[in-house]
């Protein structure tokens, strides 16, 4: 009997909703973790970057019109997409990250357990994060969080799963857009994640996901004017981080900084505020 | 008949201005190294008040130094003695309110109406309540065990001089760190009387630091390594220079920058209770208010009755001597100022817009600039666009509330937003969608220190009062 020849999967950028190839043309070889050929990843350019920015604006206006009720139940619904999926991202991990089976199921099930958790604080947040003023006067006063707008993000460069949902659903949980670039080494499980996303009811352009050298993509994105903040998570080239912030200082943009995380670790609501504004709201009280 | 109003001047002489001041360090006042000193001016007079030290580098480090100091004892002390020192400063404030209050319009030119009625008591309820937040810091939502910064660095403007140093001192001490405050160069006599409110209080030396300069002082402050937070009140051009030097440094940053509020008229709105509020929106405080209503929005449909009843008001206001208690609109802040606000305006004339100033008498000496009202302006007008902080009004106008929150939102500030009609359900529908910070229905230019301020987009990041306003003074410990 002749072996069967597997069919291989394009690797494509994933941009308002859409797979679509890098409009340069360029790819970049993807290893794994013992340097065989894994593929041909598309290799984001400037173009690819507004092109994602545009459709995180508009994916933004859908996503944060949308009750915190029916963000919750999408997030809920990537989880669920993710589980079962739960084998392609073993595999995945394991290719890209090198770990043995059980690490790699860890990471997955901490994955998809954290994108529930996340999904949970949609309709949460302006509960526990606003509140109500009791100003000296006659007037009804409260503060209530608003989504900062699109974000542009570094996914960890090592954590290619893990990291990368727990830097994508604090944005997404408060009714922000992203553009995110994939681990660059590692982008084996962004590609599938994207598959969860395009089946999971997210509006087309809330994450927005490329593959590629963030060293040449995210200058773009910190100097864009319609971007409103960076989270430069997985940025490890310091040079890079600082070139990034000062750029960001040109449209004042929120900048999370590169810190080193652990992410197995339980997250707090750090990450989720960083991307959040805070609207008060006066109105007199009178008859 | 008309009836003519008597002067009704605030006596003077309940301030004492020395003739010259030294920077205020480790809890006394020293000399400047640097030897250079400035003037601050009476805008109101062009009478100079006093000569005051310009802080140098080496001025600047030793009160960074002195507040580093003096943080390992403050930022260690607990939280219920610290928050007795804040309600000492906070009494301290109200037994010397009227001296405060004259003080700070003598020497930034605003109404005594105003700084006694407004600035003043909202400093003292400012550092009541942030005194009250010392001991309660793990209920601030930052999670269970917050920690102070350290070293603050705070730059602050000239237009609510005691204000916004109550803004930026009263939650940095209440959560353990010590400060370098640096008042406006216009504007740094009330921070010097602060800074005996200090010693009154027994404030423990280099919890508080005040170094009084111009830009380049500002600059030596927020990029001194010892420096573990800054935060900027001020122009957006300034912060985002700050924003830049701060780069890499893993200092922590707020910035409340400029704005371009809208302030959007509907046509069931109560006009004159409208007007009022669009009148004390731009022409309060000279104009000189980040989140001043500087573009007026009228629907077309009652445009040229509002426009009348506007015009019929400002007629009514009184310019003039600051301290006179029946006097509105007091002086521009300085020469400087008056001569941006006299630019803006020749731009719009140029523009086209059609210019409206109401007739009034404009004393011989001193900055003045009257109220001033533009018609016919567009969105891609300068005036519809770039901070004037002065007291001159755009005017557009709109049809629906879709284009109504367009317009509002077509700016890269957004700090505020107005909202007048008596249809509760359209000022949440259009609340919602404001892309600003503080948005005022059926009011305007109200402040509390449990209310939250600060901007959307280029109108800054971070909050200052309330709940969210501790966070900028805080190490979260769930983050």
């Amino acid at each position: 009997m002749t072996e069967r020849i597997e069919v291989r999967k394009t690797w494509k950028l994933y941009v308002g909703g859409a797979f679509v190839r890098s409009e340069s043309g360029r790819t970049f070889e993807v290893n794994d973790a013992t340097g065989a050929f894994v593929a041909n990843a598309a290799k984001a350019s400037r173009k690819d970057a507004r092109d994602a920015v545009l459709a995180a604006r508009k994916g933004h206006l859908a996503w944060s019109a949308a009750t915190a009720y029916n963000r919750g139940q999408v997030l809920y619904r990537v989880a669920e997409m993710m589980e079962g999926r739960r084998a392609q991202f073993v595999a995945d991990v394991r290719v890209a990250e090198g770990v043995d089976a059980p690490s790699a199921e860890q990471q997955v099930d901490a994955a998809i357990d954290r994108m529930v958790w996340y999904a949970g604080w949609a309709d949460k947040l302006a509960q526990v994060l606003g509140t109500n003023n009791p100003v000296a006067g006659s007037y009804f006063n409260f503060t209530i969080p608003a989504p900062t707008g699109v974000v542009a993000a570094v996914a960890p460069q090592h954590s290619s799963l893990l990291g990368l949902v727990s830097v994508v659903a604090p944005i997404a949980v408060g009714g922000n857009a992203s553009v995110v670039i994939a681990s660059a080494p590692r982008p084996g499980p962004a590609i599938t994640l994207t598959e969860v996303l395009a089946t999971s009811d997210v509006p087309a352009g809330v994450v927005n996901l490329l593959t590629g050298d963030p060293v040449e993509v995210m200058p773009w994105l910190a100097a864009h004017a319609d971007v409103n903040a960076l989270d430069l998570t997985g940025v490890d080239d310091a040079d890079l981080a600082v070139a990034l912030e000062r750029d960001a200082a040109g449209t004042v943009k929120r900048v999370r900084r590169a810190a080193s995380t652990d992410w197995e670790a339980a997250p707090g609501l750090g990450r989720i505020r960083s991307f959040l504004e805070m609207k008060t709201v006066w109105h007199p009280m009178g008859v | 008949m008309t009836f003519e109003y008597a002067p009704a001047p605030e006596s003077a002489s309940i301030v004492d201005i020395a003739s010259s001041y030294g920077l205020f360090i480790g809890g006394e006042f020293v000399d400047a190294t640097s030897g250079r000193s400035f003037k601050s001016v009476n805008p109101a007079t062009e009478e100079v008040l006093a000569d005051i030290s310009e802080a140098g580098a080496d001025d600047v480090d030793r009160a960074v130094r002195s507040a580093r100091t003096a943080f390992e004892s403050w930022g260690s002390l607990p939280g219920r003695e610290r928050a007795k020192y804040l309600f000492r400063i906070a009494r301290l404030v109200q037994e010397r309110a009227r001296e405060l209050a004259v003080l700070e319009t003598i020497d930034n030119g605003k109404p005594i109406r105003e700084s006694r009625d407004v600035d003043v008591p909202l400093v003292a309820a400012h550092f009541f309540y942030h005194a009250g937040w010392a001991d309660k810091l793990e209920y601030a939502g930052l999670g269970r065990d917050p920690r102070p910064l350290g070293v603050a660095a705070q730059v602050i403007p000239w237009n609510f001089p005691l204000l916004m140093l109550a803004w930026k001192v009263a939650p940095a001490l209440a959560c353990g760190n010590t400060v370098v405050l640096k008042p406006a160069e216009t504007t740094s006599l009330s921070a010097l009387a602060f800074a005996d409110i200090c010693r009154q209080a027994e404030l423990p030396a280099g919890v508080v630091n005040i170094v009084t300069g111009a830009g380049d002082t500002g600059r030596l402050l927020v990029e001194h390594p010892g420096v573990d937070k800054v935060a900027f009140t001020g122009s957006t051009e300034v912060g985002k220079a700050i924003q830049r030097a701060v780069a890499g440094t893993g200092k922590r940053l707020t910035l409340e920058l400029g704005g371009k509020a809208a302030n959007i008229v509907f046509d069931d709105a109560p006009i004159d209770e409208a007007i009022e509020g669009v009148v004390n929106g731009i022409f309060f405080n000279q104009g000189h208010v980040c989140c001043a209503g500087s573009r007026l929005l009228l629907q077309e449909s009652i445009a040229d009755e509002a426009l009348a009843s506007l015009k019929r008001r400002l007629s009514t206001l009184r310019l003039g001597d600051p301290l006179d208690k029946n006097t509105d609109i007091g002086a521009i802040n300085s020469l400087e100022q008056l001569e941006r606000i006299r630019h803006l305006a020749g731009v719009g004339d140029d523009e086209g817009a059609e210019r409206w100033t109401a007739d009034c008498q404009l004393p011989a000496k001193g900055y003045w600039f009257a109220p001033t009202v533009f018609t016919g302006v567009t969105q891609a007008h300068r005036i519809a666009r770039e901070e004037i902080f002065g007291p001159v009004l755009s005017v557009l106008t709109f049809r629906t509330p879709d284009e109504a929150v367009e317009k509002a939102n077509n700016t890269p500030y957004g700090l505020s937003a107005g909202i007048w009609t008596e249809k509760g359900s359209r000022i949440l529908w259009m609340a919602d969608r404001m892309r600003a910070g503080v948005v005022w229905a059926n009011t305007f230019n109200r402040f509390d220190p449990t209310s939250p301020f600060g901007g959307f987009k280029e109108s800054g990041f971070g909050r200052e009062g309330g709940l969210h306003g501790l966070a900028a003074y805080l190490e979260a410990s769930d983050d």
